[in-house]
């Protein structure tokens, strides 16, 4: 299933050796030589890059750069057609999402998608990964039921501190259909983190919403962060990008042009000519 | 006038929202009841007469009750259209009948004993469903309809090819019976009631004596008590079938499956394999189906003539009259659909040829017929012809056409269509524990 570029046999190498001891200087996600094209159009040309614990790496990049193609190949999404992503000392190339997000990858959706005809609650109920009670005979079987329960009432608990932690709770009984564009983009958020996962990639987390609400989540990021959380943002609010994210990684027509500091990223030529058009 | 039938429709639809499920369904069951009694009265029907059509409204309401409810778990929980119910069914019910017919009979079946062919139905009528799930399982909404419809007609031509009619495995002699169909097994409520239930001509036993007795005396004959009782049983059938269905919904495991049916990819990006789920729903919902087809034929003759798209369909109208996603939606669109969409054309005929002097003889062969008298304000023909043993079934799909639109126009969602069912093992409507917000 892993195809491996022939230039990152050196990585690999080194990947296996560092299995062993996932040690906490590692970067938690590589991304190597990653490709994928459409008919004729070639959205991920070779990207290759790394996210280190513990930050909040922001990828930016003109439109059709590749961001959310980049996504779906290390979320598994999509199936690249070379390349490898590593996580956590795991390759996890071409898994599909759900294992994904069962070793701690999970991601939210450019448009937010919500589950519209289940409440608030239930959306951040549904996330939690090893729930028992998702098995069917678990579910049904009279002696079986009561371990789901109990599980159930602390799942319950879990979800409303999230829902709370995101100013959500007022609405927990609401359905999500009926929940503005602001707040299906905190629910995502809440989602994915009663996954409890290690690292979260988040596709334009604030698009659409409003200025007061962005402090907000932004605020919670960070707190999430200084918790151990790890966050790859793509995004277009390049305020956003300069104040909060470090590093930054520049993708252009498929390719990593440049990455550093907000300030290397802003005061690069290649990265203000690929935002206005020019050659590179 | 259409202000007021919605302003009606919105009356009975606030009324079914403020109401307990068990109490809606019990003033149904007191309202079919009554309804029908109150016609077989109109009919000048004995006591008899009048438990014969309770319990056939009873039988039907049950089966239709089972199999509105196992399509609910597939179409109303997790979004999933098949289209291939009566096939499931069918592999049920021949899968039982080549099991526990005796090899004696013609078409032979294997002979083992009852609750093993039932067993080997069901679970057979599940295996094939998971099977049939996997091609499908990378379609969704109009393709795995399809899919499963063609399935559904596979099996039917498969179990009427005169191939099958008789053939020998490992020295067993099996049958499908072919084009003629298959007699199955009695009725496992005849053990209750006779000496030797696999006979035709058994005496009583000692309770069934004590029962037919005591309601002969009443005028019921022993026929329909022994139906009666049958789908008395079917009742409790359908009331476990309910719960099991309940738990699977009010569960970790439903929550998923609510999940896929909103998004599935969604669903798989927090980590669900949804396609183990759905693999398991197909399972489970097509094993409940071919129950509820075991029970429906058992005592009976198996046909693939049940077993046409039309059943499917009907399951599906039932489904959509009671609102898809609630468990006691489905029963309650499985009693409505049995009792008065799909036998009540046949009671009103029998009122109206009471009450309306046709003549032998007279009614009209074609619609031309029919329709000529109304010239001269002459309306029995057209009644008769509309009415007649021919047209009856094809008033039933006028009928159902006719509901269909109303119900699309003024109540999407079916009479009990958003009630919340909670995807959940415990209580989500307030916070334990938690300060007062």
């Amino acid at each position: 299933m892993t195809t491996t570029a022939p230039d990152s046999d050196g990585a690999t190498a080194e990947e296996s050796a560092a299995t062993g001891d996932a040690d906490a200087d590692d970067p938690l996600l590589r991304v190597r030589n990653l490709e994928k094209t459409f008919g004729g159009i070639t959205a991920v040309d070779g990207a290759t890059f790394d996210v280190e614990r513990g930050t909040i790496t922001g990828l930016i990049g003109p439109n059709g750069a590749g961001k959310s193609t980049t996504f779906d190949l290390v979320t598994g999404v999509q199936t690249p057609d070379s390349g490898q992503v590593v996580f956590d000392g795991t390759d996890i190339t071409g898994w599909r999402p759900h294992r994904a997000a069962n070793r701690g990858l999970v991601r939210t959706f450019q448009i937010a998608r919500e589950l519209d005809e289940m409440t608030v609650l239930e959306n951040a109920m549904l996330a939690p990964r090893g729930q028992v009670g998702e098995k069917l005979w678990r579910a049904v079987l009279p002696g079986a039921r009561s371990a789901v329960v109990r599980q159930e009432e602390q799942l319950r608990e879990q979800a409303w501190e999230t829902l709370e932690f995101l100013e959500l709770d007022h609405l927990a009984e609401e359905y999500a259909g009926a929940l503005s564009g602001g707040q299906r983009k905190l629910l995502e958020l809440a989602r994915v983190l009663m996954i409890e996962p290690e690292m979260i990639l988040l596709d334009e987390p604030l698009a659409g919403v409003n200025p007061t609400l962005e402090e907000k989540l932004l605020d919670r990021l960070h707190a999430l962060r200084e918790d151990g959380y790890t966050f790859l943002l793509v995004e277009h609010d390049m305020d956003v990008i300069m104040n909060h994210c470090e590093p930054v990684i520049v993708l252009h027509q498929g390719e990593v042009l440049v990455e550093g500091s907000p300030e290397q990223v802003q005061n690069d030529d290649r990265v203000l000519e690929a935002y206005l058009g020019g050659e590179v | 006038m259409s202000a007021r039938i919605d302003d009606g429709t919105a009356a009975v639809a606030e009324w079914f929202d403020g109401r307990s499920d068990a109490a809606l369904l019990l003033v149904l069951a007191v309202g079919l009841y009554a309804l029908f009694t109150g016609v077989s009265l109109v009919l000048g029907y004995d006591l008899g007469g009048i438990v014969n059509t309770l319990r056939r409204i009873t039988f039907l309401s049950a089966i239709y009750a089972m199999l509105v409810l196992a399509l609910n778990l597939q179409w109303g929980y997790t979004g999933l259209f098949n289209l291939g119910v009566a096939g499931f069914m069918a592999v049920g019910v021949y899968t039982m009948g080549m099991l526990s017919t005796a090899p004696t009979t013609n078409p032979p079946g294997l002979g083992l004993p009852l609750p093993i062919g039932i067993l080997g139905g069901v679970l057979a009528a599940g295996l094939v469903g998971a099977v049939a799930s996997l091609p499908a399982l990378r379609l969704r909404g109009d393709y795995l309809a399809i899919v499963t419809l063609a399935f559904s007609e596979i099996v039917r031509l498969t179990y009427r090819s005169p191939v099958f009619e008789t053939f020998s495995v490992a020295g067993l002699s099996l049958g499908t019976g072919g084009s003629t169909g298959m007699s199955l097994p009695t009725n496992p409520i005849r053990m209750l009631f006779y000496e030797n239930p696999q006979a035709v001509t058994s005496p009583p036993s000692a309770f069934g004596e004590a029962v037919f007795g005591t309601f002969e005396a009443l005028g019921v004959r022993a026929p329909v008590v022994e139906g009666m009782a049958y789908a008395i049983a079917l009742l409790f059938v359908v009331a476990g079938v309910y719960v099991l269905l309940r738990r699977v919904g009010n569960s970790p495991f439903g929550r998923v499956l609510k999940a896929i049916r909103e998004d599935e990819t969604v669903a798989g990006a927090l980590g669900k394999d949804t396609r183990l789920f759905k693999v398991k729903v197909f399972a489970l919902g097509c094993g409940l189906m071919g129950l509820a087809a075991i029970l429906w034929r058992i005592g009976g003759l198996a046909s693939t003539e049940d077993f046409r798209p039309i059943t499917t369909f009907y399951v599906f109208v039932a489904l959509i009259i009671g609102g898809a996603g609630s468990n006691t939606g489905s029963v309650v669109g499985g009693a409505v659909f049995a009792s008065l969409l799909f036998e009540g054309p046949n009671f009103v005929r029998r009122v109206v040829t009471q009450y309306v002097d046709i003549g032998i003889g007279q009614t009209p062969n074609t619609i031309f017929e029919a329709v000529g008298p109304l010239a001269s304000l002459d309306v029995t023909p057209l009644l008769a012809y509309t009415i007649s043993d021919v047209n009856v079934s094809a008033l039933r799909l006028v009928l159902l056409g006719v509901v269909l639109i109303y119900l699309i126009q003024n109540r999407p969602e079916g009479l009990l269509g958003h009630r919340t069912e909670t995807a959940a093992s415990v209580d989500l409507s307030e916070r334990p524990g938690g300060e007062d917000r």
